[in-house]
């Protein structure tokens, strides 16, 4: 058994390291028919002679490959503007489309073999990582032993350098695609299988890694807690989602010429959806597309309230979505990782209402903008950042007096948090690749109807989303996005808070206090806090995912959809009869 | 504003000191020489295993004792002067007191065997018992624990989870047999066998040896066999911990006497949780209870007596819980080893001899007396009422369904068990409905 699991791990990590040495194993050349067929017409002209350097010369990566190209394009750009040749700036982005043409060697000339030796060897080797433990941890039950002795999941060498690795990813994958062409050209024979007049996109491959891991870990996860149904299901239902809904069909819609499309996926979350291009293609795409348009308001306008009403936010945050999907599987060997200070609550609420408030206003912008309206506002971003930290300032004082103990360093925390929220907003600003989506005007940040949807699609949908919300999971728990950015959960939770049948019920005067729970509850709920006072558990955040009541050794909780009126200001049972006291 | 001193800061004592301010603004101070700060006694086992850290058993953030004017004070109380209101602590240092609420739980015990204080041999109940176990275990090929109670079967999944082989010696006929009837002793015997637990019921220690360095080598059982260890976990139960008093005017028994108002026969100086025994305890329950929930029932009660308004003590249905490796347990009302002459016992167990329920009765009434779950989780509110109720075993059975407290879509076990009352029976049959599906969705 134990020689099986080690075979696992070898192949498993020979996979990971082909994987991320295959980021060098082509070498990138440019000819100049690759060029005249992707460069568009008008801008062949101004780029032939300044490409000139560089066709037919072999690049042994795609690192200095594009930085070749980008920096010939930047040169061409500077010239035609000092030249005040507007027209003649460049705005299109060529370096990925011509390093996926100009790929030669091991990688593009072997991609159904490099495929095969890291996705199938890896998965096969991860399963025989896996299977065997049902074999060598005993008997089903809560297996939890050394988590927390564990150089991987309590923050040791091995979750950082996990964490570095996918803020990594994420940070070239949103803003710098076209290194990681080997990548994409690697799974380029799986999009053809589903599509075969498509090409393998980063967003293909982004969506084929996320699949991958949910799965994979999807298994780890039945494995882990095969003695709860709730468990198995659910697992089995986030697999189902992501590889059918987010994955397959919208693939599969391309190939039938019909819009892409997320039929699980809804606003707020899915922040695009009221994009003018996005209406209009739905609009424009005959009855399936009219049909998407209107089944993706009504999922949030009418699904949203009665299934949460009957069911709590968890029928969505831990059975369908895809975020939910990755943290309960790829995630749960980081739950424990989660804050559960009533310091990281507050910061919680006022963070994750916040991106609410952001996001319903960038959509109303945006239809605004739709429907022909303007709007247009300038500040001064020095003096942003001037308010911005008066606020915190104040909130710094705020806190102090409301929880005389706190330590301090954590209050300061949150001041630094959100001020530095908004410098780091200034400092993208500066940055070449981050200021084209930052609002930045000279010295002004500067919101109109049109760019600020851009500013919500990179702070929130790239950073928070993406970079923060996956790349944090070994540093900060698997539901950061989930529990401080998602505006969807934000308004799921306010449903679920005030108008529900959900709630976990405390067992009378069970509980012994251990923490188990709360230690376990990836979104930071002190649920310990509630069921050693025997009161239910009625929290926005909560998404269901049952480990509290798996891991309570005293079978303290149980998440039921009961009666609306059981939730609040019942009596306590807490099997004293010298007292009486209610939730 | 009187001056309320507490000593103890385990859920006994925290618990009254949290009471007490929410009901009066007395000064409260709460002294231990164990830690700084409350933490959950029931998780130190999670420390070792390392499903949890020392900072995730602390029920209540750092903060909240200053938030709250809660004062801590960690040292060792000495003694106590009762005539002039004052306890000493090491040196001159003195504190006094206007009101005294002894919280001082329990010690292990430790019966005097020879090779007892040998390194390498200990029981389990601080926290510094803890920090000594994960040094006592450091190289060691096989472990021995002595006594067939909760702490010992902790002790055991303790050392399996760091695979360190365990002999486990056992006075009684079966694990915790002064505790559990027959039947469900064996079920949990069978799970420990099934973890690799080498289980030996009805053997004794005779000596503890040493290898001639202060250390453990061996430990002789009363047939003289010799097994070799060098670990021996000695849990054979606690005792109240009445040091600070036992010499003192405060009346002791085996624990600190106490009448319904938890006032020990000395003015204003009260005890509650582990170190107090009822000198009246009601009917069903008894003088001293070493769990958890008493000392949380106890503080919440005297909070009320030291602020003012005389609360009497009065436990409701008894009920514990516990867990043997993966085989949950939850007890409510009485359930003794031995069934009583005039009682009856309704058993049911699943095939997997993982599960099993054991329903106490009077013979002539009908009327339940408590029940044990093992592997089966139940409403405690339900059993509450139907104990309270006096509700029959006809009764209870047919409405089970009611008390299942187990998370969606886990197998129901109550129709087999009422297949099995049936059967046993067969002059009061049950029917078991089964809930629709839009029944279960909106229960
Ligand atoms: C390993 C283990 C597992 C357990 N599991 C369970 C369980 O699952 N369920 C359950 O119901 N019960 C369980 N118990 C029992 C439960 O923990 C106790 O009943 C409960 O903690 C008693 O609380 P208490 O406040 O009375 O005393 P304690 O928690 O013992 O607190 C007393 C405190 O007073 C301090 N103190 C004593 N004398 C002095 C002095 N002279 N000066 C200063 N400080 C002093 C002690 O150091 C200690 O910190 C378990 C116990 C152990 C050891
Ligand atoms: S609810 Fe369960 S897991 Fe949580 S503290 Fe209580 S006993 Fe422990
Ligand atoms: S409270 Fe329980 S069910 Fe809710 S998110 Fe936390 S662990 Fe999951």
């Amino acid at each position: 058994m134990k020689a099986i699991r080690y075979t696992g791990l070898i192949l498993f990590l020979f996979s990971l390291g082909l994987f991320l040495s295959s980021f060098f194993m082509s070498s990138f050349t440019l000819s100049e028919e690759t060029f005249t067929s992707i460069i568009k017409e008008e801008h062949q002209e101004s780029l032939k002679p300044a490409l000139d350097k560089v066709f037919d010369k072999k690049y042994s990566s795609s690192i200095p490959f594009v930085n070749a190209i980008n920096s010939t394009v930047d040169e061409v750009n500077a010239n035609a503007r000092s030249e005040q040749k507007w027209d003649k700036v460049i705005y299109d982005d060529y370096a990925g489309s011509l390093a996926r043409a100009s790929a030669r060697g091991f990688v593009p000339n072997n991609k159904l073999l490099v495929f095969i030796l890291i996705y199938v060897v890896g998965a096969i080797g991860a399963l025989m990582f896996l299977l065997p433990q049902i074999k060598l941890h005993g008997p089903p039950g809560i297996k939890h032993n050394h988590i927390f002795h564990n150089a991987l999941n309590n923050r040791g060498w091995m979750g950082i350098l996990t964490g570095v690795l996918l803020i990594g990813f994420y940070i070239l994958l949103y803003f710098y695609p076209a290194y990681i062409t080997n990548w994409i050209i690697v799974v380029d024979p799986l999009q053809k299988l589903i599509n075969p007049s498509a090409s393998s996109s980063q967003w293909f491959l982004y969506g084929f890694l996320y699949t991958f891991a949910v799965l994979v870990m999807g298994v780890r996860m039945i494995l882990k807690y095969r003695h709860s149904k709730y468990q198995i299901f659910r697992t089995c239902s986030v697999m189902f989602f992501q590889l059918a809904f987010a994955f397959l069909i919208p693939e599969i819609l391309v190939r039938l010429n019909q819009p892409y499309f997320d039929f699980k996926n809804m606003w707020p979350l899915d922040y695009d959806f009221f994009d003018a291009w996005h209406i209009n293609t739905l609009t424009q795409s005959g009855g399936l597309g009219l049909f998407m348009f209107v089944w993706g308001i009504t999922l949030f306008a009418v699904g949203v309230p009665v299934f949460v009403y009957i069911f709590g936010k968890r029928w969505y945050c831990s059975w369908v979505c895809g975020c939910g999907g990755l943290a309960e599987t790829a995630g749960d060997p980081f739950r424990q990782l989660s804050d559960k200070s009533t310091e990281a609550w507050q910061i919680e609420r006022l963070i994750i209402h916040g991106v609410l408030v952001f996001a319903i206003v960038m959509t109303g912008l945006v239809l605004y903008n739709f429907f022909g309206g303007d709007f247009y506002i300038s500040f001064n971003k020095w003096m942003v950042l001037g308010i911005v930290a008066l606020l915190g300032g104040g909130l710094y004082f705020y806190h102090r007096k409301k929880y005389v103990a706190m330590s301090g360093i954590k209050v300061r925390n949150t001041v630094a948090g959100i001020v530095g929220f908004f410098a780091l907003g200034i400092v993208f600003s500066e940055v070449s690749v981050f200021a084209k989506y930052m609002p930045v005007d000279g010295s002004n940040f500067s919101f109109s109807s049109g760019n600020i949807r851009t500013v919500y699609g990179f702070m929130i949908g790239s950073i928070f989303s993406g970079v923060v919300g996956t790349g944090f999971y070994p540093l900060m728990g698997n539901r950061v996005w989930c529990r401080f950015g998602c505006p969807l959960a934000a308004y799921l939770g306010l449903v679920q808070r005030f108008k529900s049948r959900f709630r976990i019920t405390t067992n009378g005067g069970q509980c012994i206090s251990c923490g188990n729970c709360s230690t376990y509850c990836e979104m930071g709920i002190d649920v310990r806090a509630y069921a050693q006072r025997g009161q239910n558990i009625v929290r926005s955040s909560c998404v269901g995912c049952g480990v509290c009541s798996a891991v309570c050794p005293r079978g303290v909780l149980n998440l039921e959809n009961r009666d609306e009126d059981g939730r609040f200001n019942q009596p306590i049972l807490l099997g004293n009869d010298s007292i009486s006291v209610s939730n | 504003m009187q001056k309320i001193v507490i000593i103890g800061n385990g859920v006994a004592g925290i618990t009254a000191a949290r009471h007490i301010r929410k009901l009066s603004d007395d000064e409260i101070t709460v002294i231990s020489g164990e830690t700084d700060h409350f933490f959950s006694r029931t998780a130190l086992m999670y420390i070792y295993m390392g499903h949890m850290e020392y900072e995730h058993t602390k029920p209540y953030e750092d903060w909240f004792w200053d938030k709250n004017k809660i004062n801590l004070k960690r040292a060792w109380v000495k003694s106590i002067d009762f005539d002039q209101k004052q306890i000493q602590f090491d040196g001159s240092e003195a504190m006094a007191y206007d009101k005294l609420i002894l919280a001082t739980g329990s010690q292990s015990n430790f019966f005097g065997w020879p090779g007892q204080d040998l390194q390498g041999v200990q029981g389990l109940y601080s926290y510094q018992d803890l920090a000594l176990m994960e040094q006592n275990t450091k190289d060691v090929d096989r472990a021995v624990i002595l006594g067939g109670g909760l702490i010992g079967v902790e002790m055991a999944e303790m050392l399996h989870s760091r695979h360190i082989p365990v002999t486990y010696l056992i006075r009684e006929e079966h694990f915790w047999g002064n505790m559990l009837p027959k039947e469900e002793a064996t079920l949990i015997d069978n799970h420990l066998n099934k973890n690799g637990i080498d289980l030996r019921q009805e053997t004794e220690l005779e000596e503890i040896l040493g290898d001639g360095n202060g250390k453990v080598k061996a430990v002789k059982t009363k047939s003289g066999e010799i097994i070799d260890c060098q670990f021996v976990g000695l849990t054979v139960g606690v005792h109240p911990n009445i040091d600070l008093v036992k010499d003192s005017k405060v009346n002791t028994d085996r624990g600190i006497l106490v009448d319904e108002n938890l006032q020990t026969n000395v003015p204003d100086v009260y005890a509650i949780g582990d170190c107090a025994q009822l000198k009246n305890p009601p009917s069903h329950r008894r003088p001293i209870e070493a769990v958890w929930y008493v000392g949380r029932m106890m503080g919440e009660t005297v909070a009320r007596t030291v602020t003012g308004k005389e609360t009497k003590y009065q436990p409701g249905v008894w009920f514990n819980s516990a867990k043997f490796f993966d085989i949950e347990y939850q007890n409510y009302g009485i359930v003794l080893p031995e069934c009583p002459e005039d009682s009856g016992a309704f058993y049911w167990e699943c095939d997997d001899k993982e599960k099993c329920i054991k329903i106490i009765y009077k013979k002539e009434t009908n009327e339940v007396q408590g029940v044990n779950l093992f592997g089966i989780r139940n409403r405690h509110e339900v059993w509450n009422k139907w104990l309270t109720e006096k509700k029959t075993l006809n009764y209870i059975i047919s409405n089970l369904p009611e008390a299942n407290f187990d998370p969606e879509f886990f197998t129901h076990w109550e129709g087999e068990i009422q297949k099995k009352y049936n059967g046993e029976f067969p002059e009061n049959q049950v029917s078991v409905r089964k809930k629709g599906f839009l029944e279960k969705i909106f229960a």
